[in-house]
């Protein structure tokens, strides 16, 4: 060929296969990459799109929006959420707000329980050290660390008795304070991790200046801490907000949460699946724009501990 | 950390007077001493000596709240500067005993008895019978099988994870996106992941995924039919929630290897394969052995997906020991027999991951 002939530089045959080589592995990690995000995205956009179908398009398993099928208010109307049935009486709509509030006041409260004592004792953990009769500092901290591997079923008989003779079934109490001793563990493991972070010469300095050790720790150390106390919260609020056991157990009508109702719709309705993606949708709604926008906070509290 | 002496020196010249002290001690006293005279009264009237017109337990509790927050207050007063120290564990400390430490030790009672919440006769005190029931029961030591089977599963999901935290960690655009994507199932909750995927996206007539199955010349795809394909079923499921966990521990540990590392390993040419089985996955070895560790914790609770999507079927092979148990309460209503299985399963997973923790710690160790 007269212009291969031409060419003074050529890639030399190592050159050309290392091209190569760097192609095939840019193309399998984006093939990877996409192939998973496409296997995490594509249940949740199945379910939105299922929420806006009718019958003959589930039956047909239609996927794209206006394109096959055209979308209908059918699922969001069962549940009252549609824009023409927004002003209208809906007993659905009153039950799924019910057990969305109850959800929200459940996970709200037992998170931020939880970050407050965990805070507290994590910060005591890591700065003083304590003798209760035989335990000394690390006995504390593996006390509370191993309520992390008592599984929930342990508890849930014998507290389903317990809370009946205090009259605390099926009240929003009850759960706020299974939720909170069920995440401790974990605000604890994050907190200790953020505040050995933070110098002691810190509190040092405030002392100097005259400081109680409770004034140090609320004006000074808080502070510094306010990221980790975030993630503690956000990734204790995303365990709250999700767990069915306890509550499944332990509400009926008052304080069921979300993911009882969820659950129970399921075998009642049979497949009206265009309400029920509907449903499953709106539980899920919050933990995902959560997840989208404090992103950083949840890998931030997730990956506390992990790198020592 | 430290586990001996202050990391924090704090000097303070506490004046208590004699008087406080009492004071502190005082109402210590008297309100534990209130706290036993009203569980007392509560104790009897159950049984029937007095009728004091209780309806619940209730007054015991609100004692109980007295006695803890005068234990705290007390401390103030007796200790001063200590006192305060005390303060911050202490909260956590008497919330974590009242709410697991007593309900066990209630549960141990309640294990070895016959107990059915609906009939009126109330507890039944039946000895080692529960035991015995359990020790024949085939459910409970297949769902404890299962449970195994399902913790092995862990072993794959580690090796998605590792596999995505190695992409996510090479350089990369849209990283942003594709962290956020890898992140949601994990946000998810477990009941709304088994209508979305367990009832709607694997049912067999046009669920998305039958439909893919068919075309790839499965005829008549069941997921939920035999035995195993069902328990293969339910360990992709929970993996699709929780892989998201360990590859995010994953990352954070290949983010904190430093780049001299395998520049070096480079540079003494060694390609990626020998590169990764060499510096890397070494190096790794302690973020992964903390990330199974607890992915195998989360793994033993597992129960949700179960419970929502098979309910045990078919014929229990899908079952995990708390949907068993759960199954068993709400069939028959007999707390006694239920709790003991938990009790059992409490003190498996205590010596196994005991067994385990030890074994990790020898194996994590650094060798040099």
């Amino acid at each position: 060929m007269p212009t291969a002939a031409a060419q003074i530089f050529h890639d030399g045959p190592s050159d050309r296969a290392y091209r190569a080589k760097w192609w095939t592995g840019r193309i399998s990690v984006y093939g990877l990459l996409i192939l998973w995000a496409f296997i995490c995205l594509f249940p949740i956009y199945w379910t939105l799109t299922t929420s806006f179908k009718m019958a003959p398009d589930v039956m047909k398993g239609n996927m794209v929006p206006w394109v096959d099928f055209s979308p209908a208010w059918l699922g969001w109307r069962s549940l009252g959420l549609s824009p023409d049935t927004w002003g209208d009486e809906s007993t659905v709509r009153a039950e799924f707000l019910k057990r969305f509030t109850n959800s929200a006041i459940v996970s709200l409260a037992s998170s931020v329980l939880a970050v407050m004592l965990g805070s507290l004792a994590a910060y005591g953990l890591s700065r003083f050290s304590y003798k209760f009769a035989w335990m000394r500092n690390s006995d504390i901290s593996f006390f509370f660390l191993s309520q992390l591997i008592l599984p929930p079923v342990v508890l849930a008989l014998p507290m389903l008795v317990l809370y009946k003779e205090l009259a605390l079934l099926d009240t929003r109490i009850g759960l706020i304070l299974l939720y909170t001793l069920s995440v401790l563990p974990i605000v604890i493991w994050i907190m200790r991790d953020q505040f050995s972070s933070i110098p002691t010469e810190l509190e040092e300095a405030a002392l100097v200046d005259g400081l109680s050790i409770w004034g140090a720790f609320l004006t000074i150390i808080l502070p510094i801490a306010l990221p980790g106390m975030v993630a503690a919260f956000i990734l204790s609020l995303v365990l709250t907000w999700n767990e069915y056991f306890f509550a499944a157990l332990l509400t009926s009508t008052h304080a069921n949460t979300l993911p009882v109702m969820v659950a129970s719709q399921t075998g009642s309705q049979g497949i009206s699946w265009w309400s029920m993606a509907a449903l499953a949708w709106a539980a899920i709604l919050p933990l995902i724009v959560i997840g989208v926008v404090l992103e950083r906070y949840i890998i931030k509290g997730m990956a506390a501990g992990a790198v020592k | 950390m430290s586990s001996s002496g202050d990391l924090l020196h704090v000097v303070t010249n506490d004046s208590i007077s004699a008087r406080r002290k009492t004071f502190g001690r005082a109402i210590i006293w008297g309100s534990a001493a209130l706290l036993i005279g009203i569980a007392a009264s509560q104790l009897a009237q159950v049984l029937g000596w007095q009728a004091f017109g209780f309806e619940n337990w209730r007054p015991t509790l609100y004692a109980y709240i007295l006695w803890a927050i005068c234990l705290c207050w007390g401390q103030v007063l007796q200790y001063g500067e200590h006192g305060k120290r005390t303060l911050f564990v202490l909260p956590a400390a008497l919330f974590v005993i009242s709410l697991t430490v007593f309900p066990l030790l209630f549960g141990l009672m309640i294990a070895f008895s016959d107990w059915n919440l609906s009939s009126p006769d109330g507890r039944q005190f039946n000895g080692w019978d529960n035991v015995r029931q359990m020790w024949v029961d085939p459910f409970y030591w297949n769902a404890m099988l299962n449970m195994v089977w399902y913790v092995l599963a862990i072993i794959v999901e580690y090796a998605i994870a590792f596999g995505l935290a190695l992409a996510l960690n090479a350089e990369i655009r849209a990283r942003k996106f594709f962290r956020v994507a890898f992140l949601l199932p994990l946000m998810l909750s477990p009941v709304a992941v088994s209508w979305m995927i367990g009832k709607s996206m694997l049912e067999a007539r046009f669920g998305p995924i039958a439909r893919l199955s068919r075309l790839l010349g499965w005829d008549e795809p069941s997921f939920f039919g035999s035995p195993w394909i069902a328990k293969a079923t339910i360990m992709v499921m929970d993996a699709w929630t929780f892989i998201p966990f360990m590859m995010i521990m994953i990352l954070a540990g290949l983010q904190a290897i430093p780049k001299e590392l395998n520049e070096a390993a480079k540079v003494d040419g060694a390609n990626g394969w020998r590169a990764f089985w060499e510096v890397t996955f070494p190096m790794m070895l302690p973020v992964s052995i903390t990330a199974i560790l607890i992915r195998i914790i989360f793994k033993l609770k597992l129960a949700d997906i179960v419970i929502n999507v098979t309910a045990g079927a078919p014929g229990g092979a899908t079952d995990t020991v708390t949907s068993f148990i759960f199954r068993e309460y709400r069939d028959r209503s007999n707390v006694g027999y239920g709790t003991l299985l938990a009790m059992v399963y409490l003190v498996i997973i205590i010596v196994v991951m005991t067994g385990l923790m030890k074994l990790a710690d020898r194996f994590a160790r650094p060798r040099t």
